[in-house]
């Protein structure tokens, strides 16, 4: 028969390819690839305000006071042992202020604390009882803010980096979940965020 | 040999265009999964500080986004130099924060309002005046997951 002779006419795929570029070109305007990174905080609440502002007394050997001024000169140490020092040595100096090697008695006081591991036992760690207070003038510069935060965070990233290597034997990094949580409970990111000071406006 | 000549087809046949559309198809489908929806404009021009202990964003529909940085190029007659806050498509004060947080946790589930996180994108050249005003309205606003926005760096 002679329907059967023709051939079924084929679609012509040929544009197919322009309406993938349309597609392909839509897609690459509309969106966008980057992925943000940060260094993430949490903000203390706001205390009530019919509470009476009632200063919580932190011994002055727990606290690390961290100074940032306009022209970006950083003073850090505790009460009354504040020193001018260079971004360089400000991840040492909170090492040493979180982890306090040999028990000075101006550096902060550890407490003996049980942490349940995942496996079910406890594991007694001496946690250092220290803060570390930031504080800015209101005319310091973002970048150095951002700076001295990051030192702040590489200190105890660093400090719990070794403490996961002798309790686990790897890196903070490469623990699972539940080990990670033994070590934050062990070495908290104990940085405080305070209200700036109004030095000289 | 002999029986190509007797063919006689001497021009060569041209390249199958064929598979170009699955080629094509195959690099679109590739942008639409890693990359995301471009939503909004930006009025604020900033750098982004550096640092090396940055933690990736996790969950981007959980974020919500205050940018802090002098006006854009176009704004700047209008405008002036001075940093701005830009919530959503507007340049606001930082009283409008707390307003842009309810707004913003409204947008999400109850399960995952806990976990909304601001994320600050600020110039490095803002002065921490403006970001403190910001901090202490987030807090008055109970939003207190933040993350300051800042670019990976390989260290000095």
């Amino acid at each position: 028969m002679a329907i059967n002779k023709r051939k079924v006419q084929e679609i012509n795929a040929g544009s197919m390819a322009d309406i993938a570029f349309l597609l392909l070109i839509f897609f690459l305007v509309a969106t966008t690839m980057n992925v943000d990174t940060g260094l993430a905080r949490m903000l203390p609440p706001l205390p009530p305000e019919n509470q009476k502002t009632e200063d919580i007394k932190v011994k002055e050997r727990n606290l690390l006071l961290v100074l940032i001024n306009g022209a970006g000169q950083i003073m850090a140490g505790t009460q009354g042992n504040q020193e001018l020092i260079d971004l360089h040595m400000l991840k040492d100096k909170t090492k040493e202020f979180i982890l306090n090697p040999y028990d000075d008695a101006n550096l902060p006081e550890k407490e003996d604390t049980e942490i349940a591991l995942p496996d079910g036992g406890t594991w007694v760690y001496p946690v250092s009882k220290g803060v570390v207070s930031l504080q800015t003038t209101r005319d310091t510069n973002y970048q150095s803010y951002i700076m001295v935060q990051n030192e702040l965070t590489r200190a105890f990233n660093e400090v719990r980096d070794e403490v996961a290597m002798r309790r686990f034997g790897s890196k903070f990094s490469e623990l699972s979940d539940d080990e990670r949580k033994v070590i934050v409970e062990a070495v908290p990111n104990a940085i405080s965020e305070a209200e700036p000071r109004n030095i000289k406006k | 040999m002999a029986v190509m000549k007797k063919k006689g087809n001497k021009d060569l046949p041209p390249i199958s265009t064929a598979s170009l559309p699955d080629v094509i198809f195959m690099i679109l489908f590739f942008f639409m999964v890693s990359t995301s929806m471009r939503d909004q404009e930006l009025l604020v021009r900033y750098r982004l500080p550096e640092a090396t202990e940055v933690q990736k964003l996790e969950k981007k529909s959980l974020v919500s986004y205050i940018h802090i940085g002098p006006p854009s190029l176009s704004m700047q007659a209008k405008f002036g130099m001075a940093p701005r806050i830009q919530l959503n498509d507007s340049y606001r004060s930082a009283k409008d924060i707390g307003d842009f947080v309810a707004a913003e946790r409204d947008k999400l589930n109850e399960a995952d309002k806990a976990s909304m996180t601001i994320c600050l994108k600020a110039d490095e050249a803002t002065k921490m005046g403006i970001i403190t005003d910001v901090k202490q309205e987030l807090r008055r606003a109970n939003a207190l997951k933040i993350s300051y926005a800042a670019s990976k760096s390989l260290g000095y």
